[in-house]
């Protein structure tokens, strides 16, 4: 349980500013996801929380306790690394009970920690192993339990997922998502640059962009009120399709938003006409990739079941109505 | 098991293209060795078979190619005189030979054991981050950059015992009360030829040690500071048995020079029996005293010594030279 607070934290290497004032409440018992392209500084603000990298400015606080310069051993902390970072010399057991040994914890208490974090893991039948004897899924999941068996307030994750294959990354995802169940006790704060991840882990998920937040809400509020373009742009999949100039003036914006199921397929007199470019069936859904003339990226209109359509087939599509996202020139949503 | 057991069917029902498949990759192997065997051969086998050879013979310096096979004679040979008494004779009973191989030993294992702390101590700063690192790391390795002739004349003149600037400094400091013939002094001239040593040595270690250091992922220090284990035990329970292959391979590289010392110490201390190693009396043999035969057999016994000690470490520090150790 810990209750985090950050106030106009700010980080700079050097000359470079690469968090650039964050104000972010995490609740107790949480999973917040910070995503955002490589670069936003996602990385950056998850190992300030560790206490790897000194603060530069602001006030980081758990549970009302300012922990700026407290060591990351003392803040209740465990951190699971996108590189697994196991000792690579020990076995599975003793990677996972070295954190242990050193907080005094009785040989009894540690064995019976590590079995039943390894149980719930199902890594149990490996625990005589060197981490180079697994496979990426099990070492993943040994740094994953030896972060369980410390127990602590805030489980940090740092893309954990990304050194995995598709098949392995859905599995372990869904193994996270049982684990936050599991242990609703503990904040969990993971760093992602894939959006399905955040849309599909997080309760909130926090958009960071160049080193400030751009939105924090719930994965449906940022799906369904997007607060900026890039908010927009990044969530969901696939991409939201963006229009400018004439037909966004229509709307009384400078650029309209239109995610590819809100568009459907007219039979002929449809808002916008063009031809096909391409199609993509994938079996439950298909896309299709529409050029209406209006320059930049074709429109992409997804329709469920399959559905072929040949290339350069004349094709007229319409955006269902009250699903037009619209945008001004800073990028920020039109109200009215 | 299962796995394995596909792999060896594999193996049987494809024996053709594993064949062909292996035999080209040897072939191209062999080719790119023999350039390196055949030099190796020239430049160290037929010495050292001739050195074996020589050994066994009564040849000195100016009756090298008559010399007479005496089998092991230089090692160990015994006459009974009239008395009774039997008299011993050879490298194995000549206690100017246990001298330098005595010598010999207790110059490597302090120089070894010292250079070893020494440059896993430089090592250890060198990895660190901190501001003018490259210079430092290219400063540090001057010693090692000058040659051993040129450094062992540098430290003789200032381990001088009239002029030298060592005395001169220990004088004012208040450290001795009269100078001290450090490099002519049977008492001081070991530690005099150990003190160079180590000077110029630590540098060669510390780059070997470095480089194995550099080998270790930054992320699991960072995984050991949130599991809060104090820097002395994660030095000992990570850095260490991480560091362990490289660090064996550099402490067999330094043992094996160091049991062939011999140009330190024939500039530093000439003639000094405190300093006199096995290569150094065994020049002595070959050359200074015509005694080319006997010399040839201290060299063997060298050799010997060196390949045993090899042979023993290698075997029980299970070191392999690919990198991995476990």
């Amino acid at each position: 349980m810990a209750h985090i607070e950050l106030k106009n934290i700010k980080k700079s290497f050097g000359l470079v500013d690469v968090i650039k004032g964050v104000d972010l409440e995490i609740f107790s018992g949480e999973f917040m996801v910070f995503v955002g392209p490589s670069g936003c500084g996602k990385s950056t603000l998850l190992r300030l929380m560790a206490g790897l990298e000194d603060i530069t400015s602001g006030e980081m606080t758990f549970d009302g306790t300012l922990v700026n310069a407290l060591a990351p051993s003392k803040r209740g902390i465990a951190m699971v690394f996108q590189s697994y970072a196991l000792y690579p010399h020990m076995t599975v057991y003793e990677n996972m009970a070295f954190g242990l040994e050193l907080a005094k914890s009785s040989k009894e208490t540690i064995k019976e920690r590590v079995e039943k974090a390894a149980e719930l893991l199902q890594i149990t039948p490996y625990l005589s192993r060197l981490p180079k004897q697994l496979s990426g899924g099990q070492r993943q999941r040994v740094a994953i339990g030896r972060a369980i068996v410390r127990d602590p307030k805030v489980f940090l994750f740092d893309e954990p997922l990304s050194n995995l294959d598709a098949a392995l990354r859905v599995a372990t995802r869904l193994e996270i998502a049982k684990l936050h169940h599991a242990m609703n006790s503990s904040t969990m704060v993971y760093v992602t640059h894939d959006q399905v991840e955040a849309m599909t882990l997080a309760d909130r998920i926090c958009v960071l962009r160049d080193g400030l937040v751009e939105q924090v809400g719930t994965p449906l509020e940022l799906y369904e009120n997007p607060q900026s373009l890039f908010v927009a742009g990044f969530i969901g999949s696939p991409k939201m399709n963006f229009l400018n100039g004439e037909i966004a003036s229509k709307f009384g914006a400078n650029t309209i938003g239109v995610r590819s199921e809100h568009i459907e397929i007219a039979d002929r007199d449809g808002a916008w006409k063009g031809k096909v470019v391409h199609s993509e069936s994938l079996g439950s859904d298909s896309y299709v990739y529409v050029d209406i003339g209006a320059g930049g990226d074709p429109i992409i209109v997804r329709q469920e079941g399959t559905h072929m359509h040949q290339p350069d087939a004349a094709i007229s599509i319409a955006p269902i109505p009250g699903k037009v996202y619209r945008f001004d020139k800073a990028g920020k949503p039109v109200k009215n | 098991m299962t796995v394995e057991a596909t792999a060896g069917q594999a193996v049987r029902t494809q024996p053709k293209i594993e064949s062909e498949l292996l035999k080209s990759r040897v072939g191209a192997a062999m080719w790119f060795l023999l350039p390196m065997l055949a030099a190796l051969a020239v430049v160290a086998g037929w010495p050292l078979l001739r050195t074996i050879y020589f050994s066994l013979t009564n040849a000195s310096l100016t009756n090298l190619y008559e010399a007479e096979f005496v089998g092991f004679k230089n090692y160990l040979s015994w006459t009974t005189l009239k008395s009774g008494r039997t008299v011993f004779s050879g490298l194995l009973v000549d206690p100017a030979w246990w001298n330098a191989v005595g010598n010999t030993l207790r110059f490597a294992v302090i120089s070894v054991t010292l250079e070893t702390v020494l440059g896993m101590v430089v090592a250890l700063v060198l990895n660190a981050e901190f501001k003018g690192r490259g210079i430092v790391r290219a400063a540090i390795l001057i010693p090692w950059a000058i040659p051993t002739i040129v450094s062992a004349k540098m430290w003789s003149w200032m381990l001088n015992d009239q002029f030298g600037i060592i005395n001169d400094l220990f004088m004012k400091l208040g450290l001795i009360s009269h100078k001290i013939a450090w490099t002519a002094s049977a008492d001081t001239a070991m530690t005099a030829v150990l003190i160079v040593d180590i000077w110029k040595t630590t540098p060669f270690m510390a780059l070997l040690i470095l480089a194995g250091l550099q080998m270790i992922p930054k992320d699991i220090y960072e995984a050991a500071e949130i599991d809060g284990v104090h820097p002395v035990k994660v030095f000992f329970k990570v850095t260490l048995p991480l560091v362990r292959p490289a660090l064996m391979v550099a402490v067999i590289f330094r043992l094996l020079d160091a049991m062939r010392i011999f140009d330190l110490i024939y500039v530093l201390t000439p003639n000094s029996a405190a300093t006199k190693t096995m290569s150094v009396i065994s020049r002595e043999n070959l050359f200074d005293f015509d005694k080319f035969a006997y010399g040839s057999a201290q060299s063997t016994f060298l050799f010997l010594m060196i390949a045993v000690m090899t042979g023993l470490y290698i075997w029980l520090g299970k070191v392999r030279f690919d990198g991995g150790d476990r």
